[in-house]
């Protein structure tokens, strides 16, 4: 089923682009569908350009895992759109041509701002490509049964193919219907949530039984761990000091499993945990048997007492009463937490370990990002915060989006339509991660697959509508930043810059052969980047975008003193310093397989620093350089 | 000639109108952001409170934000067009004149 409405979604897609493609006969239908989207239509499409991979996939795992922290994206984001319509969607329509740096430039014709202009749109489309590619690698596993590379390939392939046949004008109609759909089920399996309402033993409408996890009593006497139950051998203890926690192997009838050591005042007790060994030999377990397609980790998540009482089931529930009970203090939810270690024979564990968390706690910020913690935790949060307010309008695929409407009012329509759609969307998510929360369906190994595995709860078809819009949904953003990664070395680079004087074909040979370039690196990054969840990826293109791009918007339309250096020194400024805070922030130093405390930069998020520093560069280098007179044919 | 747009685009009598316009409402907006990520800061615990309809206040201030952000959205275009056509009569008229 999966496979079939995954395959019709595709070839409708291909089958959209070859027709468009046989239209697109000029540059400006290439690169701006002509300029003569209907402001509905493309209000649409900027929902579907911008409720990416990181929208769909990472929020809602967020929200699943870590609870409200997660939706603070949503607010981030949609905020973000605020200072795209009232600051930057008319002039960007005024300014601009085909690309962003068109708009930044339009007063200087200046080489510099061009070369600069287009290194930024690359580097903020590519740090954005990755957790799309991502996404990708993570959809297909459970939809295909291909592995996470195989998808990130499929991906690739599909989107070259779609933006090398129409470029914009495929893209805007893949983007419309991704965008459109995706919200019409999102609403649909919000229904179904609510319709389910809070059980504290979720079976997913009776299709996986409810796993009770087995709990042993022990005594400790002379640092030795006896389980009271005989037929149980202690092997060996671990400590995890990282993790404060205490593992125990425990053999039973030759079969080896990890449980959790949970010291009380005056006793011991064993807790049954999820666990996947790697032994020395290569071989994998999981939770003590073979690995195979039947013995995986289990799907977890669930409530412990819904309002002080456990064993409960509500029934149907309202959305503000699914809301309110998951925000009592007295409801409980099971969240499953990660840890590595390895054991005295030097097989590599990881095990996933329970641990309630009050619902006053899950349904405010605080559970990834610290704001009761150090003043340095409070200042990543601070800047996540100011990063996605200011990302949206500095975002070169959102800006290109600009330009294929007819007039400004039509920009500053079709940005109310996206905000209107977005921001019903982002409401959606709240309740899809809660429902993934609550339901018993998250995957504790990849939390990115959260809204699909709960739409597979309600049944094979809806998780293989999902699948195929959270699919679509990749491909409808990775076209757009492709398009725009593509018209930045075609158009402001190879045209501009290097003055190559090519013609209208040459043009749209030169888009489509960097679509292809920056297609095959975007599936090189993909596989590299395996693991990572996409939200907070997109949340680091979000920092770098709003430090390189959104100093030069905003000073270009806002300071007449701005000149031509002070944006090229500000645009470098933002994408050197923002890349440099992430490369040796905690959050990538884990990813290098580093102790994510010894990385020189305390915090994850860069925007603080460097949005900042590109402005006061910006404005530092114009007040040394001397302004130019405009060009006579600035529209400024 | 290389930044024309990609569509023509007139002369727009309203843009500085627009643009102040615009500019007072991110500043509204950005102190209603401002006072959601400094509750956070400064007194987090303040989110859980119940406010309305058993909902915390991050749950409402959150909402609010979002349904906050397409009210402001639609009062902009209504102004933007009031002005939009304001301004165009009075140049129909000018020229009838």
């Amino acid at each position: 089923m999966a496979v079939i409405v995954f395959l019709i979604f595709v070839l409708f897609v291909l089958g959209l682009s070859f027709y468009l493609g046989n239209r697109t006969k000029t540059s400006s239908g290439y690169y701006a569908a002509g300029g003569q989207i209907h402001w509905a239509v493309n209000g649409i499409a900027f929902a579907g350009d911008y409720l990416s991979a990181a929208s769909f996939l990472g929020i809602c795992g967020m929200i699943a895992t870590m609870g409200y922290d997660g939706f603070l994206y949503s607010v981030g984001y949609l905020a973000g759109w605020i200072v795209a319509l009232f600051v930057v969607a008319e002039p960007m329509k005024r300014l601009g041509k085909y690309t962003f740096t068109d708009a930044v430039d339009s007063k200087y014709n200046s080489r510099g701002i061009k070369l600069a202009a287009a290194i930024s749109t690359l580097v903020v489309s590519i740090c954005y490509l990755i957790p799309q590619m991502v996404g990708a690698g993570v959809l297909v596993q459970p939809l295909l049964g291909l592995a996470h590379h195989w998808g990130v390939i499929m991906v690739g392939a599909i989107v070259i193919t779609i933006v090398a046949t129409a470029g914009m004008a495929s893209t805007t109609y893949v983007q419309f219907l991704k965008g459109a759909l995706l919200i019409l089920f999102s609403t649909i399996l919000v229904v179904a949530v609510c319709n389910r309402g809070l059980q504290t033993e979720p079976n997913q409408g009776g299709r996986v039984p409810f796993h009770t996890y087995a709990s042993l009593t022990a005594v400790e006497a002379d640092g030795k761990l006896t389980v009271t139950d005989p037929s149980w051998t202690v092997v060996e203890l671990q400590e995890v000091k990282t993790a404060k926690t205490t593992f125990a192997r425990l053999t039973r009838e030759g079969q080896e499993s990890w449980w959790l050591v949970s010291r009380g005042s005056s006793s011991v007790s064993l807790k049954e945990i999820e666990a996947s060994v790697v032994k020395p030999d290569g071989r994998v377990l999981v939770n003590g048997q073979p690995a195979s397609k039947d013995n995986t980790i289990r799907q977890v998540g669930n409530l412990e007492s819904i309002r002080g009482k456990t064993q409960s089931d509500t029934g149907r529930v309202s959305p503000i009463g699914l809301l309110s009970a998951m925000s009592h203090d007295q409801t409980r939810i099971r969240r499953w937490k990660e840890v590595r270690f390895q054991d005295s024979e030097g097989a590599r564990i990881t095990a996933y370990v329970p641990a309630a968390t009050a619902g006053n706690l899950f349904m405010r910020p605080g559970l990834k990002f610290k704001v009761q913690g150090t003043r340095l935790e409070r200042l990543d949060f601070l800047s996540l915060m100011l990063a996605l307010f200011l990302g949206t309008a500095a975002l070169p695929h959102i800006l290109i989006r600009y330009y294929t409407v007819p007039s400004p009012a039509s920009a500053r329509k079709s940005t109310i339509v996206a905000i209107a759609s977005i921001g019903f969307f982002y409401i959606l998510t709240l309740f899809m991660g809660i429902g993934a929360a609550i339901n018993g369906v998250l995957n504790p190994a990849d939390s990115n697959m959260a809204a699909p595995l709960l739409a597979r709860s309600f049944g094979e078809l809806l998780f293989s509508i999902i699948s195929a819009i959270a699919f679509a949904t990749v491909l409808g953003t990775v076209s757009g930043l492709i398009v725009a990664a593509s018209g930045a070395v075609a158009h402001d680079f190879c045209d501009r810059f290097l003055n190559l004087k090519m013609d209208d074909h040459a043009k749209i040979r030169a888009g489509k052969l960097s679509a292809f370039l920056i297609g095959a690196l975007a599936i090189v990054l993909g596989i590299l980047f395996k693991g990572m969840n996409v939200t907070f990826l997109v949340g680091l293109a979000f920092a770098v975008a709003a430090s390189a791009n959104l100093p030069a918007i905003l000073m270009l339309l806002f300071w007449k003193r701005t000149t031509a250096k002070g944006i090229v020194a500000s645009i470098f400024m933002g994408v050197l310093s923002s890349l440099l805070l992430i490369l040796f922030s905690p959050e990538l130093y884990k990813l290098y397989g580093l102790d994510p405390a010894s990385a020189p930069i305390p915090f994850s998020n860069p925007g603080i620093i460097s949005i900042p520093l590109s402005f006061i560069t910006l404005v530092v280098v114009s007040l040394c350089t001397k302004p130019r007179n405009p060009e006579p044919d600035s529209p400024a | 000639m290389l930044h024309q747009p990609a569509a023509p685009v007139g002369k727009d009598p309203a843009q500085q109108y627009k643009m102040r316009l615009g500019v007072w409402m991110v500043i509204a907006y950005s102190l209603f952001y401002g006072g959601f990520v400094a509750i956070n800061l400064l007194k987090p615990l303040l989110m859980e409170k119940t406010v309305l309809a058993g909902l915390n206040l991050a749950t409402v201030y959150g909402f609010a934000l979002i349904i906050v952000a397409l009210l402001q959205a639609l009062v902009y275009d209504a102004m933007c067009r009031a002005q939009e056509h304001k301004l165009s009569d009075q140049k129909i008229a000018g020229e009838v004149r």
